[in-house]
């Protein structure tokens, strides 16, 4: 219990002490939510009254997607390139204990965000609707569907590719995803390919959860429990230490 | 901690570990004991690095078997690890880590660590409290490295080339700390290209090259067995060897660049003959040796024989690629 603690405390200070973590996590995701709760540029679907009621359930999404998948990928394709891992291998921390450390420090990181958001949208007139307590699962399956995802490419990548995919599939992942731009303003074939899509799963069930009007979000909850499912596998079965 | 001292630490036994159709090690087998520094020498892809792995758990033999502290590595995996210490020849830590931080997030993985703040002291990085890995100089790195190795008060400690690119003070700084582990009863495995290193520090000297094991014993008894009947010395490479052949009856030879042997033994005589020739055109002597060897001399004799045994080209002479 002491290592795994430790270990925890010094996940979460490595990634408080990293710029680049910091801007992904929590600068760019408030940046967007008051740039284009401000700026009348994107649109925005039907119905809906304040541009920040429609943002913010895609911006949570958002935040999920960067600490989960790309500061996560990021931070682990290092620590596996300076052989951190390596090293680990010869303690008695423990593959179990090491994940149990990333899995809390992803944990603790996505309340930090997720209260800075909800603070900053209410603050911008956020009235959120729907079923919120729905949004606590919706995250926490959204978390493992990404944490899969980016500890498989740090498990299989070198470091330097892992960060350039990591960033890359970040970018298709929020365009395609339903996050800031609907689904309903994108062409039919664009908006089948993002709903399958773990961000676009995850959006469309936080929309669903935190909006009222919004579309039910059956089929996303489906989509989103496979990639929760899939990836933390595809994770475990393909991950390279050293 | 250590068991009897009669019993050792690491026992390798007819290790075999291949790549696909390359073999790294090729039936190797050697003890190492309980308080002894055991240096396993030999150039690069002569098998150490997949001996060593072997040894930490993280490859399993493809045939043969390893004990360490009488434990399998992979099987015992769990066991094991909380008695070994092990320090990469680079890497290991985070990059934005701190000194202090690694060293007691470290000592928390292990139910009786030496206290971190003693161990930072002791590595002579006390003073480095706010630079983190990635501003450290490759000399503080491999201290720390040290340290991180030895905060759980390991009874084998494995060190991968641990003096390689330090200053000379850091230099005598762990081997201070090394020869300090051996006085505890640690057993010390010692993976390492630098035979001076060896030689100082050893207790047991292990050289493989292809995978096998070329030579096993004390630095002593291995330059003693490695005797020949030369006289060696050392001076200003390109000198005219068939004049001083002549001159002194016997035949000369430059084994390596300002490297040079007589074939000859080492009588009074003839070693006077060779400095005479030397003090007629004026040039220095670095050293001579009569008959007792430097390690290095028995290394690199080994190796180029072992080189001229193998069939040629040997796959197992290229240098695997460790990821």
């Amino acid at each position: 219990m002491k290592a795994l603690l430790a270990q925890t405390r010094s996940e979460l200070m490595l990634s408080l002490r990293n710029g680049e973590q910091l801007l992904v996590n929590i600068a760019i995701p408030l940046l967007l939510l008051v740039f284009f709760s401000a700026v009348k540029v994107l649109p925005i679907p039907a119905g809906v009254d304040k541009r920040v009621d429609f943002l913010a359930p895609g911006i949570i999404a958002l935040a999920v997607m960067s600490n989960a998948m790309v500061a996560l990928a990021i931070g682990t394709g290092f620590e596996r390139h300076y052989k951190v891992l390596k090293r680990l291998g010869a303690t008695p921390l423990g593959r179990g204990r090491w994940v149990l450390a990333k899995i809390g420090m992803v944990k603790i990181l996505l309340i930090v965000q997720i209260a800075l958001i909800v603070v900053a949208a209410l603050a911008l007139g956020w009235n959120p609707g729907g079923t919120p307590l729905l949004a606590i699962p919706a995250v926490v399956l959204g978390a493992f569907a990404f944490g899969g995802i980016g500890l498989l490419m740090a498990g299989t990548l070198r470091g330097t590719v892992t960060l350039a995919l990591a960033n890359g599939l970040y970018l298709l992942l929020l365009l395609l995803g339903g996050m800031i731009i609907p689904f309903s303003e994108m062409p039919g074939f664009f908006g089948t390919i993002g709903k399958v899509l773990p961000s676009g799963a995850l959006s469309q069930v936080l929309q669903s959860c935190l909006r009222s009007g919004a579309d039910p979000a059956g089929s996303a909850w489906v989509v989103l429990g496979v990639w929760a499912v899939l990836a933390p596998l595809a994770a475990v079965k393909f991950f390279r230490w050293e | 901690m250590v068991s009897s001292a009669s019993q050792p630490a690491i026992e390798v036994s007819d290790l075999t570990v291949r790549y696909g159709d390359r073999v790294a090690v090729n039936g190797l087998s050697f003890r190492a004991m309980p308080g002894q520094i055991t240096a396993l020498l030999g150039p690069n892809g002569a098998g150490k690095t997949s001996t060593v792995e072997t040894l930490e758990g993280y490859r399993r033999p493809t045939a043969g078997s390893v004990r360490v502290l009488g434990l399998d590595p992979v099987a015992e995996h769990r066991q094991l690890v909380a008695r070994i210490g092990v320090m990469l020849q680079s890497g290991g830590v985070a990059t934005g880590m701190r000194p202090a931080e690694a060293l007691h997030l470290s000592a928390s993985y292990y139910d009786n660590p030496i206290d971190p703040d003693e161990l930072l002291d002791l590595v002579g990085l006390a003073d480095h409290r706010s630079s983190t890995w990635r501003s450290m100089s490759g000399g503080e790195q491999q201290r720390l490295s040290l340290a991180l190795a030895l905060v759980g008060r390991p009874d084998v400690a494995f060190l991968d080339e641990p003096t390689a690119g330090i200053d000379p003070s850091g230099r005598q700084l762990i081997r201070r700390i090394i020869a300090e582990l051996r006085d505890r009863g640690v057993a010390v495995l010692l993976t390492t290209h630098d035979l001076e290193e060896a030689e100082k520090l050893a207790d047991h000297v292990v050289i493989i090259d292809h995978g096998v094991v070329l030579a096993d014993g004390t630095p002593t008894e291995l330059m003693r067995a490695s005797q020949g009947d030369d006289v060696r010395f050392g001076a200003p490479s390109g000198l005219d060897v068939s004049s001083l052949g002549e001159r002194i009856g016997a035949v000369v030879t430059e084994a390596s660049p300002g490297e040079y042997v007589v074939a000859s033994a080492a009588t009074p005589l003839m070693v006077a003959a060779i400095t005479a020739w030397l003090a007629e055109m004026d040039l220095p002597l670095a050293d001579l040796r009569a008959g007792r060897q430097r390690l290095e001399d028995v290394f690199l004799r080994l190796t180029a024989d072992a080189d001229a045994k193998a069939p040629e080209p040997t796959p197992s002479r290229r240098r695997r690629s460790r990821r």
